[in-house]
């Protein structure tokens, strides 16, 4: 069965909906975890150290948090691979653009592959500034996330990648909940009204939620 | 009605093409699309040159041979076959650009012709009904539900004409496939194959290097018979299922 599904490019594409689905959860509880950043420093390096302590006794220190990543850059490197494959197949079935040129699509359908190397570029850079701190400016604090995200957004380029991101990832999840939907074969004539409103107002949310954190920064409302 | 032609030339399958532009005059309104460049044809055949290979037959709007991309829309501005298109639905003095079906599973043989047999292919793959059918039975012989009927029958429209190929960015199949798929599938005379037919033409659909589906939608706006873009979910729907029965054998 898994050589049945990678092999097709129906197949690959339920991959690439699978995997997107799988980051679209884990971005939705990441966000809200985000947002408690607003009740100061205390509350929200707490629930950082939550974060690797969740699970226990069962499990050990940290062992749920690892579990968590495996699973996001398996999907990661699923839906990457995936959409490269596709692009490159979509690309060469179509090699003669035609003479006469139109407007095409809607902006949210152009801008999935753009959108995605974009994204692939932050998710490298924010895991080497606020999980690792290589990139980190003003001195990176192992356990006190709280000033590592103040230092960040208080950089112009910090606040520049990351807001352009959090726009490409509006855009993406705009159309790709959607088109998963579609992809899994659940969308519908009668569903079709609801998954477009739900894939909107997830992208509006999740924009919108972690937006919040950098203007909080720059507005000094996080300090 | 007089009109400037910008028309995609090439004269064989090898060589290399270009936009050649012509002028015709004395284009009544009433005239298809087809009858237009039958009058520039005739014109070109007097002054000895050669005409502008094009595809048709029933000009009916029924059997899908028509093609070409009018002004970058496949069949042109109306939603119908170029054969049904009318010159009223251009103004007197407007430039028209005409160019063959793009896609590399289409390749083009000869100016506005290009090469569909990729579509017959997907069909042989499973496009049929395997159970012999003998003379026409009689029509409660198998009970179809009406909704069913009625489904089978919106995807059995599809005349195969490949302007959802045309039109999709990524010159994917996936339309034309599934108005097939669905078609067959939802009926009982389709359904002992119902899993094979989907895997299979889905396979020589790849096989044949058309893209695949970023669900931009363009071919359901192409398409002169109206299937839904929602058939592609319906298909994908029936290649889940089939991979997973598949899957448990
Ligand atoms: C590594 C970075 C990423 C890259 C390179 C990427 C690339 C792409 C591309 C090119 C598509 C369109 C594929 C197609 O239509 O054939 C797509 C679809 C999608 N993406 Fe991403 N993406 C990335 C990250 C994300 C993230 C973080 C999410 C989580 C919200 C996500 C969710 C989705 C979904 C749900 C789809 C729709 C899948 C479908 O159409 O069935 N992607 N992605
Ligand atoms: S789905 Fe529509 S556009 Fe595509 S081949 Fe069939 S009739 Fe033509
Ligand atoms: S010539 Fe038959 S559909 Fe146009």
């Amino acid at each position: 069965m898994a050589r049945t599904v990678w092999d097709s490019s129906v197949g690959k594409k339920t991959v690439m909906a699978v995997s997107g689905l799988i980051m679209l959860l884990y971005l939705v509880v990441h966000m809200i975890g985000n947002l408690k950043i607003f009740f100061g420093p205390g509350e929200f390096n707490h629930y950082a150290h939550w974060l690797r302590t969740v699970g226990e006794p069962f499990m050990h220190y940290e062992w749920t948090l690892w579990l968590i990543r495996v699973a996001l850059v398996v999907a990661v490197f699923a839906h990457a691979t995936s959409a490269y494959q596709l692009s490159r197949r979509d690309i060469r079935a179509r090699p003669n653009k035609y003479v006469h040129k139109k407007a095409r699509a809607s902006y949210a359908t152009r801008t999935m592959r753009w959108g995605g190397i974009i994204l692939a570029l932050f998710i490298v850079w924010h895991i080497l500034d606020l999980t690792t701190g290589t990139v980190h400016s003003g001195g990176f604090q192992e356990g006190h996330p709280y000033q590592n995200v103040v230092d960040t957004f208080s950089t112009w380029y910090g606040n520049v990648i990351y807001i352009v991101a959090m726009l490409a990832l509006g855009l993406h999840i705009r159309h790709g909940f959607w088109s998963a939907a579609q992809t899994l074969g659940v969308g519908s004539r009668n569903r079709d009204r609801a998954l477009k409103t739900v894939a909107n107002a997830l992208a509006l949310l999740l924009t919108a939620g972690f937006l919040a954190v950098p203007v909080g920064v720059m507005t000094g409302l996080v300090s | 009605m007089k009109l400037t032609l910008r028309v995609w030339r090439q004269r064989a399958a090898d060589a290399d093409g270009a936009m050649s532009t012509y002028e015709v005059d004395g284009i009544s309104a009433d005239m298809s699309f087809l009858e237009m460049l039958d009058t520039l044809n005739e014109e070109l055949i007097l002054k000895g040159e050669d005409p502008v290979a094009f595809d048709h037959d029933c000009r009916e709007g029924i059997c899908g041979a028509c093609s070409l991309v009018i002004n970058g829309d496949a069949h042109g501005p109306e939603r119908t076959t170029t054969c049904q298109l009318h010159m009223r639905s251009f103004a007197d003095g407007d430039t028209i650009d005409v160019e063959p079906w793009r896609a590399s599973a289409f390749p083009v043989v000869k100016d506005l012709v290009v090469d569909r047999s990729a579509f017959d292919r997907i069909i042989q793959a499973g496009g049929y009904v395997t159970a012999p059918t003998g003379a026409a039975p009689e029509a409660h012989a198998t009970a179809v539900p009406k909704p069913d009927a009625d489904f089978a029958f919106e995807h059995a429209e599809c005349i195969g004409c490949g302007a959802c190929v045309a039109a999709c960015p990524n010159g994917a199949a996936m339309l034309f496939t599934s108005a097939k798929v669905n078609h067959l599938n939802v009926l009982p005379q389709g359904a002992p194959e119902r899993e094979t037919r989907v895997l299979d033409m889905v396979a020589q659909m790849d096989e044949e290097g058309f893209g695949g589906c970023t669900l931009a939608g363009e071919c359901a706006t192409a398409c002169p018979k109206g299937i839904p873009l929602v058939s592609i979910t319906g298909m994908n729907k029936e290649w889940l299922r089939a991979t997973r029965k598949a899957s448990r054998r």
